[in-house]
C-alpha cells in the first residue's frame, strides 16, 4: 500500500510529525515501512508555463518553436521536441538551471540554429512513470487544466511536493489497505483524533428501482450488494488533485468516473465497479456463479472462459463482470456514457481468490475482497463515490436504495483479564494504561472489575481473541518499554543427543582429514536420482516439480559430490576434496512418509598429497580413502566390526570397487568412478564412498575402558610370503590371525611386490607379526610354537609358502 | 723395568695427542691396555721381582694405566665434540623453504553458524531436536493454525508430494512434533536446524532449498519480555555486544502477538547505510508468543501454558556476518568459496 502523506492529512493533523517520523512510529508498533520516497526529490526549477506562440522549426522537420510566458515576467523561447505541443497549452517548463532526474541539469542551447530556454516536460520527465501517466499524455508533453496558474512550481502544481509511505502490508492487516484504515491506525500511534468523510449526496426525484432491480442468487459469496444510478454524467478527464493522488498511489487515471471508483477504493478500501448502464442491455442485476464454459471478455480485452467455482455479475443473462476481479467489456464505460451504474458489493475472499488464481488477475480490487472488506464501508463508499460523480462529473444521483442484503453484521465482542495481559507481555500495566490504548484505537471497552471486553469494529477484522487483544496492547504500549527478562521456571540441562554429538565427531573427523563439508540440493534428476543407490527403492518424486533437473527426491549423496567436484575442476582448481551429511529419501507407501536415512558421502579426485619442492606429489587412490574410513571407523569405536569386500556396482570401476560392512552388514560402497563416468564429467581418477551414517552412528560400541600397558617385551617377527596374484591381503591376515593364537597382537601387512623377479602369475606380501604375553617375558620357544602354527596355516589353507 | 713402564707411558701419551679420529684413539687403547698390549707384557716379568719390589711396581703399572686411560678420555671427548661440530655445520637448512601443508578441510559456513547457535542456546538449558524434512500437511500446515484455504498459505508454495504430503516449509513442523511429544506437559525448551524447501527460482536472493533454525519455550509463564530477553541474548553474542535490538509488530499464523526482530547496524551503527537500506535497521528474525491454536492442537492447555518461538535463516545470518553477497554461493561448493570459512573465529 502506498501512502500519500499529504493525502493523509485530509484525516488527521500530521504537524510536527515529518514523513520519516511518521514512517519510523509506524514501523515500530504497527505496520513495516518499507520506504518513504520523496516525490520531488532530485528536481528543482519546474515551472507551470502558458504556450503563446507555436510554429515548425524553421530547420528541423520534427521541432517545433515556441514561445512560453514563465508567469514571472519573463518570455522565452523554446524548441520542442513534442508532437502535442500547441499554442495556449499549460505546460511544464524546465527553466535554465533546472535539475531534472537523474542529476540532468538545464542549461541554455542552440538547436538547429534556434536558441532554446529551457525545455517542456512530458511526465515522465518529472519522474511519473510511464504506466501510470494518463494515456493521453503516456507520449509527449504534459498539458495542465486552463485554469491553472502559470508562474508557480509545476511540481506544486501536480502534487508532487508529497512523500510517499510504502507499507509492507502482513495478510492480517487488510485494514491498512485504505487511506481511513491507515489513518485509524495512525490516529492510534499519535493518540490523535481523525476525520472522516461524511458523503451525503443530493438526490434527485427519480427513483433508481424504476432503472435498476438486484438479484443475489449466490448469497453466501455476496451476502450483500448495493446499487446506485447517476445519470447524466460527462465523462471526461478528473481533476489534477484527484489524478495525481491516483498516480502517486499506483494507479494509472482514465477518466473521471472510473477515477472516482478507483479514488473510493483507496479512499475506503471498498472495490467499486462502474457500469455504463445503457449497455446493459437489461434492467436487471443477477449476481450468480458462473456456468462451466461461460465466456467472458474482461476490460483488458482478454476471453476468459469460467467455471462454476467463478463468480459474475450477469445484466439477468449474459455476465458483465467477473465479479471482484475485473469488469466486462460489454458494459465498459466511455466517452459516450451518459448514465452510470455503480456497484459496490460485500464478495467473500473464497471464489474471488479462485478466479483471481486461475485467470492470473491480481487488481486491487481482488487484493482487498481475498483478505476480506469491511462490510461496515459498503454502503458509505457508494455515498462518497456518488457525491464525487455529482461533484465532478456532474451527475444526477438517483433517489431509493437498491440492494440485495442477507449480510449478517456481527462485530467480535472479546475480553481478557489484566491479569492475563500482564503476564503475557510480562508488564505492569494498569487498566487505565490498557483502557486508553483501546480508546486510541477508536474500540469501544467496557471494564468489570480486572476484565475488559472490546466490542471490536468490523474494519478490524484480524482480531477475534484475546490474544489479538494483548497484541494491540503490547504493540501500543511499544516493545521497547517490554522489560527484558530470561524465562523463570524448572532449568534444564541443555544438550546434544548421542547421536547429534557423534555426528559433529563426524564432521570433524573428515574435516581433520582434508575434506571440505558441501551442501547440495536435495532434490535431483531422475537420472542421477537413480545413480549409486545403496538402497535400491522407488524414489519419491514431486507432484508438480519446477523442472526436471529438481523433480526427485534423491536416493544417494555421491552423484551431488560429483557435481561439485566437476564444477570446482571446470573452474581452475586442480583437485578437491569434498564431504556432506544428509538425508537421503526412501519410499514407503504412498500414504505414510518416505524413510528419511542420513548418509556419509566423499568423493575425491586429483592430487591428495602435494609438496612440490621436496618432490612429492600423490594423486589418490582407493587407499587414501579406505584410510579415512578406517580411521573414522576407528574414531567411533568400531573398527573390530568394520569389512571390505570387493564389489561390482553400476557406475564403478569393477576392480577398485568394494563393499563396506559393519558387523557383517553391507552399510556402504567405497572405490573409483567407473572410468566412462569420470570422462562424461571431465574428470580425472576420481574415488568416492558413501555409507549409511545412521548405521554407523547407531551401532553398538563398548564402553570405553582402560586396559593395562604391557609390562613384558612384545617380539617381531616378519614374513615374505609368496602367493596367487589374486590372493587377498585380508584374507591371508585372517588366516594369520585366526592361527596366530592368543599371544599373536597385531598383524601389519608392509610390503607388496608383484615385480619381474617374482613368477608368473604370483606376487610376494610382507607381513609383520606382533607376539606378546601381558603375563611374562615370551622364550623363543612359545614364540616357535605359535609361528610355526600361523606358517603352516598359510601353506595349507592359502598356499602360501615363504620366500626365499 | 720401571724405565720400560715410564718409556711406554710417553710413548702411548704422544700417541694419543696425535690421534685424529675416535678410530685411531680406539686403536691405540686396545694396543696399550689391551691383554696383550706392552703393560701386560711387562708385567708378565714381575715374577723376577723381589716380594718388596713387586706391590711397587704394581702399583707403578697401574698409575701408567691411569695416565693413558686418563688422557684417552680427555681426548675422546676433545673428538667427539669436533665430530659433533662437523655434522651439524654440514646440516645447515634454509629455514624459509615453505613447511609440508598439513591436509585440512573445513565446515560449510551454515554449519558453523548452526553450531555456534546451537551450543548459544545449548548453553540456556535448550535441546536440538531434528525432524523429517518430508512433512505431512499436518503438522507443517494445520497443527501451526494453518487449516486449508487459509490465505497465509500463499506466502510459502510448497512442494507437494501427495495431497497430504510435501516437503516441509520451515522447520515449525518440528515444534508441533516436540509438543505432541511431551503431552501436555512443561517445560519444552528446544532448537530445531534443518533444511527447507519452498518453490522458488534460485537466485541471488532466493533458494528452492535453505536452512533455518527455529527455537521454541513452552511453560507454565512464559513471558513476552523472555522472548525479548533471550533475543538480545543471542544477538549480542551472535553479533557483537554493541548492538541493539527492536521488536516491531508482524504477523505469523502460529503466534500471536507476532514480532521481527532488527539489529542495530553493523556497517553505519545506525546513521543509515546502504547495507540496512537507510533505516539504520537489519531484519534478522521473526518470532511471538505461540497461538493458543498451536498450544491446544498439540495439547497444551493455552490457559495454563504460554510460549514463545522465534525463527532465522542461518543463510541470511551468514550474508550479513561474512558480506556473502550470493546466497547460491552456499550451494555449489566451490571450494574458494569453502576454504574461506576453514578460519576459527
Amino acid at each position: 500500500m502506498l501512502v500519500s502523506y499529504k493525502w493523509l492529512q485530509d484525516y488527521i493533523d500530521l504537524s510536527g510529525v515529518s514523513a520519516e517520523e511518521l514512517a519510523e512510529k509506524i514501523t515500530k508498533s504497527g505496520i513495516e515501512v518499507e520506504g518513504v520516497e520523496k516525490l520531488n526529490e532530485g528536481m528543482s526549477g519546474i515551472m507551470v508555463g502558458h504556450v503563446l506562440e507555436c510554429e515548425k522549426h524553421p530547420n528541423a522537420e520534427k521541432l517545433n518553436k515556441t514561445l512560453v510566458d514563465l508567469g514571472n515576467g519573463e518570455t522565452v523561447q523554446i524548441i520542442c521536441g513534442a508532437a502535442n505541443v500547441g499554442k495556449g497549452q499549460k505546460v511544464a517548463v524546465a527553466t535554465v538551471g533546472a535539475v531534472l532526474p537523474g542529476n540532468f541539469k538545464i542549461k541554455k542551447a542552440k538547436l538547429r540554429g534556434e536558441e532554446s530556454h529551457g525545455m517542456i516536460c512530458s511526465l515522465q520527465e518529472l519522474g511519473i512513470e510511464g504506466k501510470l501517466a494518463p494515456k493521453e499524455y503516456a507520449e509527449g508533453i504534459y498539458n495542465f487544466t486552463p485554469d491553472t496558474e502559470i508562474g508557480q512550481d509545476a511540481l506544486v502544481a501536480l502534487n508532487r511536493d508529497d512523500e510517499i509511505l510504502e507499507l509492507g502490508l502482513t495478510p492480517n492487516r487488510a485494514d491498512a489497505m485504505s487511506m481511513l484504515g491507515v489513518a485509524y491506525e495512525v490516529g492510534a500511534i499519535l493518540g490523535k483524533d481523525i476525520k472522516l468523510p461524511n458523503p451525503q449526496p443530493e438526490t434527485s426525484s427519480e427513483q433508481a428501482n424504476d432503472y435498476i432491480n438486484v438479484t443475489v442468487e449466490a448469497k453466501e459469496d455476496n451476502p450483500l450488494y448495493v446499487a446506485k444510478v447517476i445519470k447524466n454524467v460527462k465523462v471526461g478527464p478528473s481533476p489534477v488533485w484527484l489524478q495525481t493522488r491516483l498516480m502517486a498511489a499506483g494507479i494509472r487515471p482514465h477518466n473521471n468516473v472510473v477515477d472516482i471508483t478507483n479514488y473510493i477504493l483507496l479512499e475506503y478500501g471498498q472495490p467499486l465497479h462502474a457500469f455504463d448502464y445503457d449497455k446493459l442491455g437489461s434492467k436487471e442485476i443477477l449476481v450468480r456463479r458462473a456456468k462451466d464454459g461461460e465466456v467472458i471478455e474482461t476490460l483488458d480485452d482478454a476471453k476468459r472462459t469460467l467455471s462454476s467455482e467463478h463468480l459474475v455479475i450477469t445484466n439477468g443473462t449474459e455476465p458483465v463482470a467477473l465479479a471482484g476481479v475485473m469488469g466486462g467489456a460489454n458494459s465498459e464505460v466511455g466517452s459516450d456514457t451518459t448514465t452510470v451504474l455503480l456497484e459496490s458489493a460485500y464478495f467473500t475472499g473464497g471464489a474471488i481468490r479462485k478466479a483471481s488464481k486461475d485467470h492470473g488477475l491480481r487488481s486491487e480490487a481482488s487484493s482487498r475482497y481475498e483478505k476480506g472488506v469491511d462490510p461496515e464501508r459498503v454502503r458509505p463508499a457508494a455515498e462518497r463515490a456518488a457525491e464525487l460523480m455529482i461533484q465532478l462529473a456532474g451527475g444526477e444521483l438517483l433517489g431509493g436504495v437498491v440492494e440485495a442484503d442477507s449480510l449478517e453484521v456481527k462485530p467480535a465482542v472479546v475480553s481478557t483479564t489484566l491479569e492475563k495481559i500482564n503476564k503475557v507481555l510480562g508488564t505492569d500495566l494498569e487498566m487505565k494504561q490498557v483502557e486508553d490504548i483501546f480508546a486510541r484505537l477508536k474500540f469501544e471497552t467496557s471494564v468489570d472489575n480486572n476484565t475488559i471486553t472490546v466490542t471490536v469494529p468490523t474494519r478490524r477484522g484480524d482480531i477475534t481473541i484475546e490474544e489479538d487483544l494483548i497484541e494491540e496492547v503490547g504493540r501500543l504500549f511499544g516493545y521497547d518499554n517490554l522489560p527484558t527478562t530470561l524465562p523463570i521456571g524448572a532449568s534444564t540441562p541443555g544438550h546434544l543427543s548421542e547421536y547429534q554429538k557423534k555426528r559433529r565427531v563426524v564432521r570433524r573427523f573428515m574435516e581433520g582429514a582434508g575434506l571440505y563439508q558441501a551442501v547440495t540440493y536435495s532434490l535431483t534428476s531422475a537420472e542421477k536420482a537413480a545413480q549409486y543407490a545403496l538402497d535400491q527403492r522407488e524414489p519419491v518424486e514431486l507432484a508438480m516439480p519446477m523442472s526436471e533437473d529438481r523433480s526427485i527426491l534423491r536416493l544417494s549423496i555421491v552423484p551431488q559430490l560429483l557435481e561439485v567436484l566437476k564444477y570446482n575442476i571446470a573452474r581452475q582448481n586442480d583437485s578437491a576434496a569434498v564431504y556432506e551429511t544428509g538425508a537421503v529419501f526412501l519410499k514407503n507407501s504412498n500414504d505414510d512418509l518416505p524413510e528419511e536415512r542420513e548418509h556419509l558421502a566423499a568423493a575425491v579426485t586429483g592430487l591428495w598429497e602435494s609438496h612440490p619442492w621436496q618432490g612429492e606429489k600423490k594423486p589418490v587412490d582407493f587407499f587414501v580413502l579406505k584410510g579415512i574410513v578406517e580411521g573414522l571407523v576407528a574414531k567411533l569405536g568400531l573398527d573390530n566390526q568394520l569389512g571390505f569386500q570387493k564389489a561390482v556396482m553400476e557406475g564403478m570401476h569393477p576392480g577398485r570397487t568394494a563393499e563396506i560392512l559393519l558387523n557383517g552388514n553391507v552399510i556402504g560402497f567405497i572405490g573409483q568412478v567407473h572410468p566412462t563416468m569420470q570422462k562424461a564429467l571431465d574428470l580425472k581418477e576420481t574415488y568416492v564412498f558413501e555409507l549409511s551414517l545412521k548405521a554407523l552412528l547407531e551401532a553398538e560400541t563398548a564402553p570405553l575402558q582402560y586396559t593395562a600397558i604391557p609390562r613384558f617385551p612384545s617380539i617381531t617377527r616378519d614374513i615374505a610370503l609368496v602367493v596367487e596374484k589374486e590372493a587377498a591381503a585380508g584374507d591371508l591376515k585372517k588366516v594369520i590371525t585366526e592361527a596366530g593364537g592368543t599371544l599373536l597382537k597385531e598383524v601389519q601387512v608392509f610390503d607388496l611386490y608383484e615385480g619381474e623377479k617374482m613368477e608368473q602369475g604370483k606376487k610376494s606380501l610382507a607381513f609383520s607379526l606382533k607376539y606378546f604375553d601381558p603375563e611374562k617375558t615370551l622364550t623363543d620357544e612359545d614364540i616357535a610354537k605359535a609361528h610355526t602354527k600361523v606358517l603352516k596355516a598359510l601353506e595349507e589353507q592359502a598356499g602360501a609358502v615363504l620366500r626365499g | 723395568m720401571q724405565d720400560r713402564l715410564k718409556e711406554l707411558q710417553a710413548e702411548a701419551l704422544e700417541k694419543v695427542a696425535a690421534a685424529a679420529d675416535l678410530k685411531e684413539l680406539n686403536d691405540i687403547r686396545v694396543s696399550y691396555l689391551g691383554k696383550k698390549g706392552p703393560i701386560t707384557e711387562v708385567l708378565k716379568g714381575m715374577g723376577k721381582l723381589s716380594a718388596e719390589e713387586r706391590p711397587m711396581m704394581g702399583a707403578l703399572a697401574n698409575e701408567v694405566r691411569d695416565a693413558i686411560s686418563g688422557q684417552i678420555e680427555v681426548k675422546q671427548q676433545e673428538l667427539e665434540e669436533a665430530a659433533v661440530q662437523k655434522q651439524l655445520a654440514a646440516e645447515q637448512i634454509d629455514v624459509t623453504l615453505p613447511g609440508r601443508p598439513v591436509k585440512t578441510g573445513s565446515h560449510h559456513p551454515l554449519t558453523s553458524i548452526i553450531e555456534e547457535i546451537e551450543d548459544l542456546f545449548i548453553g540456556m538449558g535448550y535441546t536440538v531436536e531434528e525432524g523429517p524434512e518430508v512433512e505431512k500437511d499436518y503438522y507443517n500446515f494445520e497443527a501451526l493454525n494453518l487449516p486449508k484455504g487459509h490465505p497465509a498459505r500463499d506466502m510459502q508454495d510448497s512442494f507437494y508430494i501427495t495431497e497430504e504430503i510435501l516437503m516441509r516449509t520451515h522447520t515449525s513442523p518440528v515444534q508441533a512434533r516436540t509438543m505432541e511429544k511431551h503431552q501436555g506437559k512443561g517445560p519444552v525448551r528446544i532448537i530445531c536446524p534443518g533444511k527447507v524447501y519452498r518453490r522458488d527460482n534460485d537466485d541471488a536472493t532466493h533458494s528452492h532449498q535453505f536452512m533455518q533454525i527455529e527455537g521454541l519455550v513452552v511453560d507454565e509463564n512464559v513471558r513476552m519480555s523472555d522472548l525479548k530477553g533471550t533475543l538480545q541474548v543471542f544477538a549480542k553474542k551472535m553479533f557483537g555486544e554493541d548492538r541493539e535490538i527492536r521488536l516491531r509488530p508482524s504477523f505469523f499464523p502460529f503466534t500471536e502477538p507476532s514480532v521481527e526482530m532488527d539489529i542495530s547496524c553493523k556497517i553505519c551503527g545506525g546513521s543509515g547505510c546502504s547495507v540496512c537500506k537507510g533505516t539504520g535497521w537489519i531484519e534478522i528474525l521473526g518470532a511471538g508468543m505461540v497461538h493458543p491454536n498451536v498450544l491446544e492442537m498439540a495439547g497444551y492447555d493455552s490457559k495454563k501454558y504460554t510460549g514463545f518461538a522465534f525463527g532465522m535463516g542461518p543463510e541470511r545470518i551468514a550474508m550479513l556476518k561474512y558480506g556473502v553477497d550470493d546466497i547460491r554461493h552456499f550451494y555449489t561448493n566451490d571450494v574458494r568459496f569453502l576454504k574461506q570459512f576453514s578460519v576459527e573465529e
